[in-house]
């Protein structure tokens, strides 16, 4: 073997690293769902970090001669109540909501990573932690939230933290299971025995096993907070006007129903397809990082 | 079976614990004092000391906490400042409507479902299941106050087959109360039709490829015998745990659907009373949609303890 020429080795690794690549690319182009959600979500994504480069109209320009428009040349969308395009609205409401729910995604699974990566690693803490979440698990979600956001006070800050305590707890048990399945392995007893130190074991060794079920279930949170956020700005006590989101756009759209049927679709035609975006993606991560945790197919 | 539902019963102890904790804590996270709050910028001193006396809120927070949870035990909610009336008293004037939504979502929920998801699971893999597996997909994409929204603009606004909003109790006639409860009804059910539906379809699947299932088919029995008895029927456990569960998501969601509508239920009057920071309604309303949630989830796991032994046996 040690004949082999070194250009040769060289060139077989990467005709290798190219098929393993390949093999990769393959498995993503035949998960149909997985790209639909990810073009649907990009699409989203764009339009919120494009968006003030996009629309010609100011979110916040109110003109009062060009109230509850329908949709037209000048006006895409139309106009809501006080004269504002609404498609301006739209597309700075997504940086709102998208936002909301992408940092409720990321807090959530930080703070629940941590948990259930030291619930899994100390009994008596993991004692004490789970019951806290399942007691906070207990508690219906929205009505949590709406709880929190009620002592806290309307803010996009508040709704952030409010949904983040309200999503932990379930990321938190995610990425607790995950990591047992690894600790009871030969190879964390063997680091043990080396000697390794705990925080070693735990983030360099557990932590990495429990990712894949992390991300999909972010990405499921990132959704459902997408929703949460919109519930909540809808019943009034969320994101606070001036600033549009897609869930206050709907509240002033309920309040001219009779009037104005674009206030309501065209907002809820972005939620419903960001999530479904982000749902297709989610179920298309779990099917790609791990084929066994598929649920419904067989 | 007794030791199981006395396992089940004891776990409940440290769950309802952390429940009365959190939802006992969430007045307390206020900023500044809830009394100067409730009462605005213009109170003087003496009057927020005054009410704070009365809410008891000048006490340690730990005796605040045992006189709360003793309060419970007794079924005494503490009061609504706003209202002048005990919560329990609040809470059982707006929870009759909620139940009856709730529960009409449910029952369009299954109807719509299991005939579906058996019908999905029969055709595998036909366009009839592509399209009905289409439909959940983006039925479950579409929030509940989102679908009210939308039916009461078609059905309300556009072609006015139905009341756009209010609510008739059931005093007023059956059919009076169900016409102002079937859209959000509707929109309350569709993402538990969905989820009802996919459940169905996937614990049929499993069924249908058991041996017995073949045995059946090879006896000579028709296909609706076969799905429609001996696959269902063993496929309704796992169905009816969802059932359950989604009952629960159910008043939940009810809360949110109530106030597109204006339907004067437990949703209402908590929001009402976030408006007037009346907090032992919001605590009081929370807590007992907690225990409806939590109590329902109680039932489903004792009823399938006791039809599937392996459930009660399994130690963990």
């Amino acid at each position: 073997m040690d004949t082999l020429n070194p250009d040769a080795y060289e060139s077989v690794r990467r005709a290798l690293s190219r098929e393993r690549r390949r093999i990769r690319l393959a498995r993503i182009r035949r998960n149909a769902g997985l790209q639909a959600g990810a073009v649907l979500f990009l699409f989203f994504v764009l339009m919120a970090l494009a968006g003030p480069f996009l629309v010609s109209h100011d979110p916040a320009e109110m003109k009062v001669t060009d109230r509850l428009l329908p949709p037209s040349a000048e006006h895409w969308l139309g106009t809501d109540e006080f004269g504002r395009d609404l498609l301006a609205r739209i597309v700075y409401g997504s940086r709102v909501s998208i936002g909301t729910g992408l940092s409720v995604a990321l807090a959530a699974s930080a703070a629940g990573l941590v948990i259930g990566l030291y619930a899994s690693y100390y009994k008596t803490l993991d004692h004490i932690l789970m019951r806290i979440c399942d007691g906070l698990y207990a508690i219906p979600g929205i009505l949590l939230a709406i709880a929190l956001m009620a002592a806290l006070g309307a803010s996009v800050t508040n709704v952030i933290v409010a949904l983040s305590v309200v999503y932990t707890p379930g990321i938190a048990r995610i990425v607790r299971s995950a990591a047992l399945s690894v600790r009871g392995q030969t190879f964390i007893e063997a680091l043990e025995v080396q000697g390794a130190g705990a925080t070693r074991i735990i983030w360099r060794h557990i932590m990495p096993n429990t990712l894949s079920p992390l991300i999909v279930q972010a990405t499921f949170v990132f959704a459902e907070a997408i929703i949460s956020e919109a519930a909540l700005s809808f019943l009034g006590v969320g994101i606070p006007a001036p600033d549009p989101s897609w869930g206050n756009i709907l509240q002033a759209g309920k309040l001219v129903i009779f009037k104005a049927w674009w206030m309501v679709v065209f907002p809820g035609i972005a939620i419903v397809l960001t999530v479904l975006g982000l749902n297709l993606l989610g179920d298309g991560l779990r099917d790609h990082l791990d084929p066994r945790l598929s649920g419904n197919r067989r | 079976m007794a030791a199981y539902v006395a396992k089940r019963l004891l776990s409940l102890i440290p769950v309802l614990f952390v429940v009365s904790v959190a939802i006992f804590l969430i007045i307390h996270i206020t900023p500044g004092d809830p009394a100067s709050s409730i009462l605005g910028m213009e109170a003087t001193e003496e009057e927020i000391a005054r009410l704070n006396a009365e809410l008891g809120l000048d006490r340690p927070i730990a005796e605040q906490y045992v006189r709360w949870v003793a309060g419970l035990f007794r079924g005494d909610l503490g009061d609504s400042i706003f209202m002048r009336m005990p919560v329990s008293q609040a809470i059982a004037e707006h929870i009759g409507p909620t139940l009856s939504l709730a529960l009409l979502a449910e029952l369009f929920a299954l109807v719509l479902a299991i005939p579906f998801g058996v019908l999905a699971a029969w055709k595998r893999g036909s366009l009839a299941d592509y399209a009905l597996m289409g439909a959940t997909l983006l039925g479950m994409a579409v929030p509940s106050f989102l679908l009210g929204l939308l039916l009461m603009l078609a059905f309300g606004v556009k072609l006015g087959w139905l009341p756009v909003a209010g609510y008739k109790p059931l005093s007023a006639g059956l059919a009076e109360h169900l016409k102002f409860l079937i859209l959000p009804a509707v929109s309350l059910g569709a993402i538990q039709a969905a989820l009802i539906a996919r459940m169905t379809r996937a614990s049929v699947l499993d069924i249908l490829n058991l041996p017995f299932v073949r045995t059946a088919r090879s006896k000579g029995l028709g296909e609706a015998k076969v799905v429609g008895k001996h696959a269902l029927r063993n496929a309704l456990l796992p169905i009816l745990t969802v059932i359950g569960q989604t009952f629960g998501t159910l008043v939940t969601g009810a809360v949110v659907v109530e106030s597109i509508f204006n339907i004067p239920g437990l949703g209402q009057l908590i929001l009402n009373s976030i408006e007037r920071r009346d907090y032992a309604v919001i605590q009081g309303v929370v807590l007992i949609v907690t225990l409806i949630y939590v109590a329902i989830n109680l039932i489903v796991d004792l009823l399938y303890g006791a039809v599937d032994p392996r459930v009660r046996l399994d130690k963990r």
